[in-house]
Formats: C-alpha cells, sequence, structure tokens
C-alpha cells in the first residue's frame, strides 16, 4: 500500500474553518484497511480543521447544510461515509447558501 | 425649515408630478402601441408581442408556441431583493403574463448596490411598490401584482391555492422561507427554482420538478443556526446574486416553455473569484422525504422558525444579557468618555476599516473568543486604566457582541482592577443619538 493523493476542497463559507483556503492537495498515509470517507472526515478535523469542529462535524459526519461532493457528485449516490476513496478523488465539503 | 420638513414636502411635490408624468406617459404609450393592433397571423400574440419577442421568438426552442406559454403563465417571485430583482427584470421583459412579487421590506441604501429594480428615488418604499414601477416601464403588457407582505404559512398556503402558479422563484434570505417555499410548492405540486448568494458565491438549483428531489430530499435537517450567515454580516458582491437571479430567471421560462434540460437534480455552484461555474448531480428524490416521499408526513405549512431554531427574517435579534451596571447608553457614554480611556471596538476588522470612532482599540470578538491579540489588550488597560474604578467601553455595531465580548473579558481579566462595560445599541444608537455623520452599514 501506498500513500493516497487525492483534493479536498471547501466551498460556501466551509473554508472559513480551514484558513480560508478552498482547495487542499493532500497525500493521505498507509493504512491498513481502505479509506473511506468516514475516515477521511476524522482525518480532515484532527489535520486540516482549524476552528471549531461542532461547524463541521456532528454524530461521526458532517453537520447538517453541508454537502459532500465526491468528484461532482452528491455522496448519497455512493454510500455516503462508505464510499471507499480512490485515487485522484476530488472531495469537495459545501456550505450552502441562504443569502439573496 | 427643517431637512425633514423640506424632503416631506418634497417627496409629496415629485408624487404628483410623477401622476402628471404618468397621464403623459400613458398618452404616449397609447399612441405608440395599439394593444388593440391584431395581428392577422396569430390568435394569441398581437402586432406590438410579435415584433417585442421576435428575437427570442427566432430560438427554435421558444417559437411562437413558447412564446405563448409564457404569455399565458403566471410566476410567483418570492422576495424583491438581490435575486428576486434580476429575476423579475428578465421575466417582465421575456413576456411572462403575470408576475406576482411577495416582500414585505422597504428600500434601503444597503440594497441598492444589488437590488436593481430599486432607485436612489424609492428609498424608505415598499420593496414590492418599487419593483411594480420598474418592471412595467419595462413592459407594460406584463401584470405585476405587488403584494407586501410577510411569507408565512398560513397566508402563502391560501395564495397559492387561489393562483395557479406556473413556477415559483425562491429570492429569499434565510433557512425558514426556504422550507416554507419548498413545502408549499410540494403540497401545491409547483416547481420550485431555488438561488442563494454569499459574498462571492453562489448556488443555484430546481426542486420538485419532473420527479426530481425537493430542499428537504437534500436537507432534512436544517443547519444549526450559528452556521448561516446573512448577507448583511457576510457581505456579497452585487454582481453575485445579480448571476443567480438571472440563471433562476433562465430555469422559470425553461420550465414554462417546455425546454429540456432543466437544473433538476443538479446544483449550479458559481464561484465567482474564480469565475467557476460547476455542475455537481444530486441524490434522486428521497422516497422517504417527509414532505414528497411516499408516505409524507407533512402535508401542511409547519412552525418553521422553531423547526430552523431561527427566525424567518436575515434581521438581526437583539440580546440583552449583562446587568444594568454593565451597560451605558450612547448618550451617557459620549459624556463621560475622556481621550484617556480605552474605547474597545469588537467589529471584525474589515468592519471597523471602513467606519470607527477615534481613539477606540479594535479587537475582533472573534479573536477574544479565541484569546487572541489580548495581550495588546492588557498592555492597553494596564497603560490607560491604571485608577481604581477604570473602565474598558466596549461598542460593536448594534450592541450584541459586545455583549457577548464583556461577558468574556471579564471572566478573561477578573485579576484586574477594571470595568467592562456595554454601549448599548452599539454604533448604530451613536449614529441615530449622537452623530448622523457616523455610516450606518
Amino acid at each position: 500500500m501506498s500513500e493516497l493523493p487525492i483534493t479536498i476542497g471547501f466551498g460556501g463559507g466551509a473554508e472559513l474553518l480551514f484558513d480560508n483556503k478552498k482547495n487542499h492537495p493532500v497525500s493521505l498515509p498507509v493504512k491498513d484497511k481502505a479509506w473511506k470517507i468516514g475516515d477521511l472526515i476524522f482525518w480532515i478535523k484532527d489535520n486540516l480543521l482549524k476552528e471549531r469542529p461542532d461547524l463541521f462535524i456532528q454524530d461521526d459526519s458532517v453537520r447538517p447544510g453541508i454537502l459532500v461532493l465526491v468528484n461532482d457528485t452528491d455522496w448519497e449516490l455512493v454510500d455516503t461515509v462508505n464510499y471507499e476513496i480512490q485515487p485522484n478523488d476530488k472531495i469537495v465539503f459545501i456550505s450552502t447558501l441562504h443569502g439573496g | 425649515m427643517n431637512d425633514e420638513t423640506k424632503i416631506r414636502i418634497l417627496q409629496e411635490e415629485i408624487a404628483s408630478l410623477k401622476m402628471e408624468l404618468k397621464r403623459k406617459e400613458k398618452q404616449l404609450h397609447e399612441l405608440r402601441f395599439n394593444k388593440n393592433l391584431k395581428s392577422p397571423c396569430s390568435e394569441d400574440l398581437n402586432t406590438e408581442e410579435i415584433a417585442r419577442y421576435s428575437r427570442q421568438m427566432l430560438i427554435p426552442d421558444i417559437g411562437v408556441r413558447g412564446q405563448i406559454s409564457l404569455k399565458q403563465s403566471k410566476v410567483l417571485v418570492v422576495g424583491t431583493g438581490g435575486l428576486g430583482c434580476p429575476a423579475a427584470l428578465y421575466l417582465a421583459a421575456a413576456g411572462v403574463g403575470e408576475i406576482t412579487l411577495i416582500d414585505n421590506d422597504e428600500v434601503d441604501l444597503t440594497n441598492l448596490h444589488r437590488q436593481i429594480l430599486h432607485t436612489e428615488l424609492d428609498l424608505g418604499i415598499k420593496k414590492v411598490l418599487s419593483a411594480f414601477d420598474t418592471l412595467t416601464s419595462i413592459n407594460s403588457n406584463v401584470k405585476i401584482v405587488p403584494v407586501h407582505m410577510h411569507a408565512d404559512g398560513t397566508s402563502l398556503q391560501k395564495f397559492l391555492e387561489d393562483n395557479k402558479f406556473t413556477v415559483v422563484i425562491d429570492g429569499t434570505d434565510n433557512v425558514a422561507t426556504r422550507y416554507l417555499l419548498n413545502d408549499l410548492c410540494v403540497i401545491n405540486d409547483i416547481p420550485l427554482v431555488s438561488g442563494s448568494a454569499l459574498q462571492m458565491e453562489g448556488q443555484l438549483t430546481v426542486y420538485n420538478f419532473n420527479k426530481g428531489p425537493c430542499y428537504r430530499c437534500l436537507f432534512p435537517v436544517p443547519p444549526p443556526p450559528e452556521t448561516v450567515t446573512s448577507c448583511g454580516d457576510g457581505g456579497v458582491l452585487g454582481v453575485v446574486p445579480g448571476i443567480i437571479g438571472v440563471l433562476e430567471a433562465l430555469e422559470a421560462i425553461k420550465i414554462i416553455t417546455g425546454i429540456s434540460g432543466v437544473l433538476s437534480g443538479r446544483l449550479l455552484i458559481f464561484d465567482g473569484s474564480e469565475a467557476t461555474f460547476h455542475n455537481v448531480k444530486l441524490r434522486n428524490k428521497n422516497n422517504n422525504c417527509e414532505v414528497c416521499g411516499i408516505a409524507p408526513i407533512i402535508t401542511e405549512p409547519i412552525d418553521y422558525e422553531q423547526f430552523c431554531g431561527a427566525k424567518a427574517h436575515d434581521k438581526v435579534e437583539n440580546i440583552n444579557i449583562l446587568n444594568s451596571d454593565e451597560n451605558v447608553d450612547v448618550t451617557d457614554f459620549s459624556h463621560k468618555f475622556k481621550n484617556n480611556q480605552l474605547l474597545l471596538d469588537v467589529r471584525p476588522e474589515l468592519e471597523y476599516q471602513m467606519c470607527h470612532l477615534p481613539n477606540s482599540l479594535n479587537i475582533p470578538f472573534s479573536s477574544i473568543q479565541k484569546c487572541k491579540d489580548l495581550n495588546d489588550l492588557e498592555t492597553e488597560i494596564m497603560e490607560k486604566c491604571s485608577n481604581e474604578g477604570s473602565c474598558v467601553y466596549v461598542i460593536c455595531r448594534r450592541g450584541n457582541d459586545s455583549q457577548r465580548a464583556v461577558c468574556q473579558l471579564k471572566e478573561k481579566f477578573s485579576s484586574l482592577p477594571v470595568k467592562f462595560i456595554n454601549i448599548k445599541g452599539g454604533l448604530h444608537a451613536y449614529s441615530k443619538l449622537i452623530d448622523p455623520s457616523f455610516p450606518v452599514y
């Protein structure tokens, strides 16, 4: 097994929790089992999140109002937290906007 | 004569001149556009309409058939703000038969950079009336129905029952009203074009269309209120809701004329800072959805403010969490404050840069929460507040964050012989009661 290169993206204001940076190319470290998005959420919390974890994570998933996109597809269509991350995936966390 | 009287007299004069102007404009209009000139070629469109809409009727997807569909359609636009203005503008220009506008707000100076149906002369008047005037002057064929009301469950449900709307456009500014519109559109079987914008980003999708998902399919649980940012707090570049609002009009026109490729089951994410549009695929309709699923639980409007834990508007709710001796009103403050005392402004840095009181120190509330820059504050306190019973005045935009800051500061600096005092009503009150030259935003 080798490291898993992916891009993590944040938008819609979610980037504010990550030093205002929208794109984060990262290499996920080697581990025994396949990397799932459920694992990634906690990895992000430990490695990228700068503040207020409650505004990102709730009940072992992302908080309500954040859409998770795997290669431009809603994660609901790919089994949400159970999706096995593939090399070069782009995984984006979009906070929904409500202003007008 | 004071300024207020002068303004009132001028407003009355302008109103009467406007009436005269309208009368003359009507005469000109009647001479120029003979509405009764029946076209020999079409039963449904008159001569003027065929010429006016010719450029869009030349598109094969629209044609005469599409134009007639537009003329026969009724669109409801909820909110005549940053999204509703551009949406209604293009719908009216395109020849939608009837456009109903709902909004309970009045035109404010802070609206004009994005809410393009309103002009400087409209300040203080109902947004729906100002929008009515602009839209009617662009296309008098369109019946514009201005409704000045707050979109609550009971009134809106009755409204949707009484009018058969072809499409509803969501141009609102808060989560509670977005759920309300979603549920009512599902219950009344109307497609909902939903847009939103903040800062440099916008989002757009169509709910409840052609077996696609609804808002609740995507977001069964509302976001925590503290994660929701309004345009008044986060800011918004005028063009961004402009772009999203115009796209809302486009989706409405596609739905009305039956053009395929409606943005249902997809979300368009616009990032103005990078000039990118991302079109992402959304989940399918949820069969267990509480409102649009197989066995819906929600069959009439619920209490959306309770459901969302937030009010159905984007205005700030004022708090009152301090003891009375920890507050000072702006009048007392302006009398008591001496230059050698410490005035702490806890607004975000960008707001402080826009305007601030002289001799104030800026440490944003967010920094106080994170215990950032508190050494600077301590140094200042040691320097300026050496006397027994000294106080630090704390101010912000409206007097809410300053109260929260006082709560945290008195704990963090409990060892220092200094008292933190909140300035009630913040800079808004200061501008209103002490110095009107201080900008209100």
